[in-house]
């Protein structure tokens, strides 16, 4: 990728950012809800309270109060949780690790399962199973994620309690890991059972949140293998006597993967942003569930810092996806 | 056909077994000397004397399992030595003494003394060191310490001053441990003096405490205790029903009968130290008494109680649940939709020409809050009052009290754990608390006196008379009483808390 590109895409990448920044610092102070109103004792008089919005840096205007907060993140500072007591980056960077395991996690479900369902589809096309598939399919598509979630929290939970339905990972379990990359960190450590216990406890999080997500992946491939599969080089494939699954897989999958995969990076970014109520409703640790307390608590820093996390992703994913759309169709590294 | 070798065979045998036993690990947990807790809410911050989770109710129940407070209570609200075995005040009042308990040990094994309550106390009263109440703290100052006794000056008489200590924020921290970790250190690694220290803590997802060996007021009976943060209430049914959690609190009424009932599940419902209300303003048609009266009146709180609540609250007519230290069973405000009608009627108002008004809820914060305030938006319109609801959030509920813009009508809830009247019909009905919304002179002319009385039978009694005033005219609707379920497993017992925070060290094996 030429390195004016690149320079570009960073440069749309930080225009990007500090329109986030700017819209978030202005919403959450217009929006009804003072934090200072939920704090203040039933004796403070004006005074005290007056003080205490100075002492939040609240009694200044807007726009000053942006600079002060924008020359704070320039050095790494998102400021001080109010509810919290603690750096918002400290929080943000004890918590994001959980979310980033469980939406990587769920997004190779995701697209595991959203393959399996176009190749199988395609494969059986013109069928009654075709069919069956495609039904299933629409209604994983239909139901939004946090029906999913509490449906699995009543069926897999307590109809049928073979999964644990809240938390992280077994309480009482003290895996004594460095980070908070639970996964990562505890297959390089060789702590397997511990793995095992987190991934149990991901499970029903991560189906909730892949199953719209395959469902879209299923239906776009389908639909561009269906268009691959008329093709000459298919047909050219088929006289030569290559199989079936041999044509499906090396031939009409590669080519119909792509815009696959830009639909699967923008999807993606809805999933990141779907984790917030899973999360709540699995109380599992992550920013999605950290950004309910922090909006219910009118926590200003913590929120700024909390979408400014979720932007950076975003711009990163859509990066990503970007950069592996061109390097999987070569006709576009020139383009 | 697809074949299989052997060893293919049996790799896919041990990947069965391995799950089915993963899987089948996953729904126990252990027991027995371990008892886990699906709580309500997030734990924010563990500073029980700073900030927004520091006046959360709810929290206490954690900060009384870690911490102390200076004076202890009882799950019944009765106060008893804690950290402070005696006190009081001097004859004249201008003095308070306090004696300190000897042989306690913090969490890392250093000593307890008189020094950590001074400096919890200075520290407490520092009016811009982040202590919601420190306009209590502050009242006394110029500590001296002889041995195990303190003695301070009384800066301004107040009269509940050794209520709030064990009460929110009222809770001794440890003042060289503190010094030297600071703040943030403090956030990562507590210590106190309490029943359970923190072993391991997870934010949003859970705290487990193990037993101080220690402690002072003896061991407490499970060793270890887990409190799981399962904020959404669905969650938390699902927890208890599945055997996840041995113990959970504020269910909906209707799965709490649903799963009390079931085998191995009890419960419990107890009147707890918050009440429902209607905040009315003084603006606009609130400002005609007969209005007011005739909205206070036309409210059938029990039918409220046994068809939206399941019977579980308490009907209240003034804003002192009957735990109160100033409750007054004499005033009652009676259930009358005909002389509702008739005070409309002598305003000019009427079924057919409907006084209107706006009344603010929340949804969801509080048992069927937004349903009692449409039954009651009903019964209002059947005698001549025609109400808006307007649906909003708590935090902006805050907002509008505290500029004095709240709509005429608002519910909202108010805990007191202390059962004094101060700290509920005083914030609340007190023109310039922030936290009230009825400011006229003639209430605050006969509440105002009573905030440094020094007469205790004399200060309850104006209260009282404060009560009955405030009745007669309508100032505010107390409603219910809430009753707070708890559901556990039949094998722990359960001491129900009426400050509605159940703590673990006064739970046991059945």
């Amino acid at each position: 990728m030429p390195l004016s590109l690149i320079l570009s895409r960073a440069l749309s990448a930080l225009v990007t950012l500090f329109g986030v920044m700017v819209v978030v610092f202005v919403l959450v102070r217009v929006v009804p809800g003072d934090p200072i109103s939920m704090m203040i004792s039933p004796g403070a008089t004006d005074a005290d309270i007056a003080a205490l919005r100075a002492h939040y840096g609240l009694d200044l205007p807007i726009w000053q109060q942006f600079w002060i907060w924008f020359g704070q993140v320039l050095h790494g500072n998102l400021g001080t949780s109010i509810s919290m007591k603690q750096g918002v980056l400290t929080i943000i960077a004890q918590r994001l690790p959980a979310t980033l395991e469980l939406a990587i996690f769920a997004l190779t479900m995701a697209v595991i399962w959203g393959g399996f369902i176009a190749l199988v589809s395609t494969a059986w096309r013109g069928t009654w199973a075709e069919r069956v598939i495609d039904n299933f399919n629409g209604i994983m598509l239909a139901v939004p994620d946090f029906i999913w979630a509490l449906t699995f929290v009543l069926v897999l939970g307590v109809l049928v309690p073979v999964l644990p339905i809240s938390g992280r990972s077994d309480p009482s379990i003290d895996a004594g890991l460095a980070t908070q990359f639970y996964i990562l960190e505890g297959l390089l450590r060789g702590k397997f059972a511990f793995v095992w216990d987190v991934l149990k406890h991901m499970l029903l999080p991560a189906c909730a949140l892949a199953f719209p997500l395959a469902a879209v992946i299923g239906r776009v491939l389908k639909n561009t293998m269906m268009d691959v599969m008329v093709q000459d080089y298919i047909t050219l494939a088929r006289i030569k006597g290559l199989s079936s699954i041999r044509i499906l897989l090396q031939e009409a999958l590669r080519n119909a993967a792509v815009p696959a995969l830009a639909l699967t990076g923008v999807q993606f970014t809805f999933l990141i942003g779907g984790t917030v109520i899973t999360e709540r409703i699995f109380s599992y640790p992550g920013i999605g569930n950290l950004a309910i307390d922090a909006v219910i608590n009118r926590d200003l820093p913590l929120i700024q810092g909390l979408v400014l996390t979720f932007g950076i992703i975003f711009i990163i994913v859509n990066m990503l996806v970007d950069a592996l759309t061109v390097w999987l169709n070569p006709r576009l590294r020139h383009a | 056909m697809i074949e299989l070798s052997r060893r293919q065979l049996l790799q896919g045998g041990l990947a069965g077994m391995l799950l089915g036993q993963g899987l089948g690990i996953t729904a126990a947990h252990a027991e027995g000397s371990t008892v886990t807790i699906a709580f309500n809410v997030n734990l924010p911050s563990w500073d029980p004397t700073t900030g927004l989770s520091a006046v959360n109710p709810t929290i206490q129940a954690i900060y009384r399992s870690v911490f102390d407070q200076f004076i202890g209570q009882k799950p019944d609200l009765e106060f008893q030595p804690g950290l402070l075995t005696e006190w009081g005040w001097s004859d004249d009042k201008k003095q308070v003494w306090m004696k300190v308990r000897e042989g306690v040990k913090w969490h890392d094994g250093s000593p307890f003394t008189a020094e950590d309550v001074v400096w919890s106390l200075e520290r407490a009263g520092k009016m811009d060191g982040g202590n919601p109440i420190a306009f209590i703290w502050s009242k006394i100052g110029n500590f001296k310490v002889d041995g195990n006794k303190i003695t301070a000056d009384v800066l301004q008489f107040e009269p509940t001053l050794f209520k709030w200590m064990s009460f929110l924020t009222g809770y001794v921290m440890p003042k060289a441990y503190y010094e030297k970790v600071g703040a943030e250190g403090f956030e990562a690694k507590p210590i106190g003096t309490g029943p359970y220290m923190v072993d391991q803590f997870e934010r949003n997802a859970f705290v487990r405490l193990k037993a101080n060996p220690d402690y002072w007021g003896g061991k407490p009976a499970f060793e270890t205790v887990v409190f799981k943060f399962v904020p959404d209430a669905t969650s938390r049914v699902a927890e208890i029903e599945s055997g996840s959690s041995d113990v959970t609190v504020d269910v909906p009424f209707e799965e709490y009968d649903r799963l009390k009932a079931k085998d191995g599940l009890g419960g419990v419902v107890t009147p707890v130290s918050d009440i429902g209300m209607i905040f009315l303003n003084n603006d606009g048609p609130m400002l005609d008494k007969n209005v007011r009266m005739a909205a206070a009146i036309s409210i059938d709180k029990k039918a409220i109680v046994d068809k939206l609540l399941r019977g579980y609250a308490t009907p209240i007519s003034t804003l002192e649940a009957p735990e109160y230290v100033a409750f007054d069973p004499s005033i009652v405000v009676p259930y009358d939709p005909e002389k509702a009608k008739e005070l409309l009627k002598a305003s000019g108002f009427g079924p057919d020409n409907p006084v209107k008004f706006t009344i603010q809820t929340t949804r969801g914060l509080k048992p069927k809050d937004y349903e009692m305030v449409q039954a009651i938006v009903g019964m209002w319109r059947k005698v001549g009052i025609e109400a808006e609801i307007e649906v909003y959030e708590i935090a902006k509920h805050y907002e509008l009290r505290a500029a004095d813009k709240l709509a005429p009508a608002a519910f909202y809830n108010w805990g007191n754990a202390i059962g004094d009247p101060t700290t509920s019909t005083g914030f609340s009905m007190f023109g310039p608390s922030p936290h009230s919304v009825w400011n006229t002179d003639d209430l605050d002319g006969m509440i105002g006196p009573l905030w440094g009385e020094a007469d205790e039978q004399k200060r309850i009694d104006g209260w009282k008379a404060v009560d009955k005033y405030i009745a007669e005219n309508a100032y505010v609707i107390p409603l219910i009483q809430y009753q707070q379920p708890i559901l556990f497993k039949k094998s722990i017992k359960v001491t129900p808390n009426v400050a509605g925070s159940p703590e673990p060290a006064q739970m046991s094996p059945a």
